[in-house]
């Protein structure tokens, strides 16, 4: 059946460079989980404000995050806004099309974890001459932000997942990237790609844990 | 404001690619169902011990880039010269990490199902099978309806990748219509718009029914 002779040395030679490709994945995956998280927030605030207009903006971006995929998100960044003049570099684009993906998926846990808060409790820090941003920030969002925690944790998870997509907008910096052009360079297509899904997991694997030990430390659950 | 070069005879190869978007997503999304059905018994009725490989096993495409899945896919299937088309390899790899999923969402479904109901059918005289048909199936499917409509929505919205393997679908489909006419931003809101048009109204569906049968109200 196997008519093809494995050659896994190559592969296991080129191992460091793709371990740098790993830590610039690591690094888009944590950059844009943090300008994700900052934007769900915001969005979150925008939801709950009242005014038309801005919860009318969080909702359209959840949907649109959530109900598109996040390669045409990417695609969208790469390309498409190229229509207003604003090229961007394989990074950036990759970076703000999972930030976009990221901000619209922890937004909608965002609000699940705020229905499991009560409104009583925005109300007594109200009551206490909090002003409603203060009773958000120090009252609301502490909790919202503990029960979030694991679904936030899978969303990190396909955010280092997400990154692979890099490849197909020229990313050649990145595990999947790097994987590729050494992959275009020796024709070795499996062993280089069957090393970096080895990787990939030892990544998610170690991001899971880890956030496990984080939430087991901070919050005792 | 719209001069565009956009014929109709494009927007049909649109069309054309968003039907193989649905044409994979259905064939993976119904192998994958089927298989994690049968994985999800077989890790609920051997115990996490005995499971272990499968469960390990399907984890591996849960923590892997399902765009390296289908480079991997596609490899494998021309070193063991099965000359698949690129449609069949992307049904292939869709259908298991539509599996991996589906699994874990029968098994919490299965779960789902108070040990007691169980209990009482068996000692009604129901068998095994009987068990399984008349009590866990009703049962189990009304908890698992809502997150299997979310995994079919995530696989039709992760089949945009399988145009790393040159299968023309939806979003290739804009993609080469983008290089022919140089209008990126119009076409991709048209694929967009697309995309959302296919995908809101399921997702709508599945937020109602999650609300409509969650068993605390």
């Amino acid at each position: 059946m196997f008519n093809y002779t494995f050659h896994w040395n190559q592969a296991l030679r080129s191992l460091p460079q793709m371990l740098d490709g790993a830590l610039v994945t690591l690094q888009i995956a944590i950059l844009s989980m943090a300008i994700g998280l900052a934007i769900a927030i915001a969005l979150t605030l925008f939801r709950l404000s009242g005014n038309r207009i801005l919860s009318g903006f969080a909702t359209t971006w959840v949907e649109v995050a959530r109900n598109t995929p996040a390669l045409f998100q990417i695609y969208m960044a790469h390309f498409g806004l190229g229509n207003f003049g604003i090229h961007l570099s394989p990074y950036t684009a990759l970076l703000v099309g999972i930030a976009f993906n990221n901000a619209g998926y922890l937004a909608e846990n965002f609000r699940g974890a705020l229905k499991a808060i009560p409104d009583t409790q925005t109300r007594a820090g109200r009551s206490l001459g909090m002003t409603s941003l203060q009773a958000f920030r120090w009252i609301i969002m502490p909790q919202m932000l503990r029960i979030a925690f694991l679904p936030a944790t899978n969303q990190m998870v396909w955010a280092i997942l997400m990154t692979s997509l890099g490849v197909t907008v020229g990313m050649n910096t990145d595990l999947a990237g790097v994987t590729q052009e050494l992959n275009a360079r020796s024709f070795r297509t499996f062993e280089f790609f069957a090393l970096a899904a080895v990787i990939y997991y030892v990544i998610a694997k170690a991001v899971t844990l880890a956030a496990r030990a984080f939430a087991w430390r901070m919050f005792r659950y | 404001m719209f001069n565009t070069a956009l014929t109709w005879n494009d927007l049909l190869f649109l069309a054309q690619g968003a039907g193989m978007t649905l044409m994979v997503t259905a064939v993976s999304v119904a192998a994958g169902t089927v298989l994690g059905i049968v994985f999800g018994l077989i890790r609920v009725q051997c115990g996490p011990y005995w499971s272990a490989p499968l469960t390990f096993a399907l984890d591996v495409f849960r923590s892997v880039p399902l765009l390296i899945q289908l480079v991997l896919g596609n490899a494998l299937q021309s070193i063991m010269k099965l000359g698949w088309p690129p449609f069949t390899t992307s049904c292939v790899v869709l259908s298991l990490y539509t599996a991996a999923y589906c699994t874990e969402i029968v098994r919490g479904g299965i779960g789902a199902v108070p040990p007691t109901t169980r209990r009482a059918a068996r000692s009604l005289g129901m068998t095994w099978w009987q068990d399984m048909r008349y009590i866990v199936a009703p049962l189990a499917t009304r908890v698992s309806l809502p997150s299997w409509i979310g995994l079919t929505l995530g696989v039709m919205k992760d089949s945009a990748l399988v145009l790393w393997l040159g299968l023309i679908e939806l979003l290739r489909a804009s993609q080469i219509l983008v290089t022919r006419l140089q209008e990126p931003l119009f076409i991709l809101l048209i694929c967009g718009a697309i995309y959302f048009i296919i995908s809101f109204p399921i997702a709508r569906l599945g937020g109602y029914l999650e609300k409509r049968w969650s068993p605390n109200d």
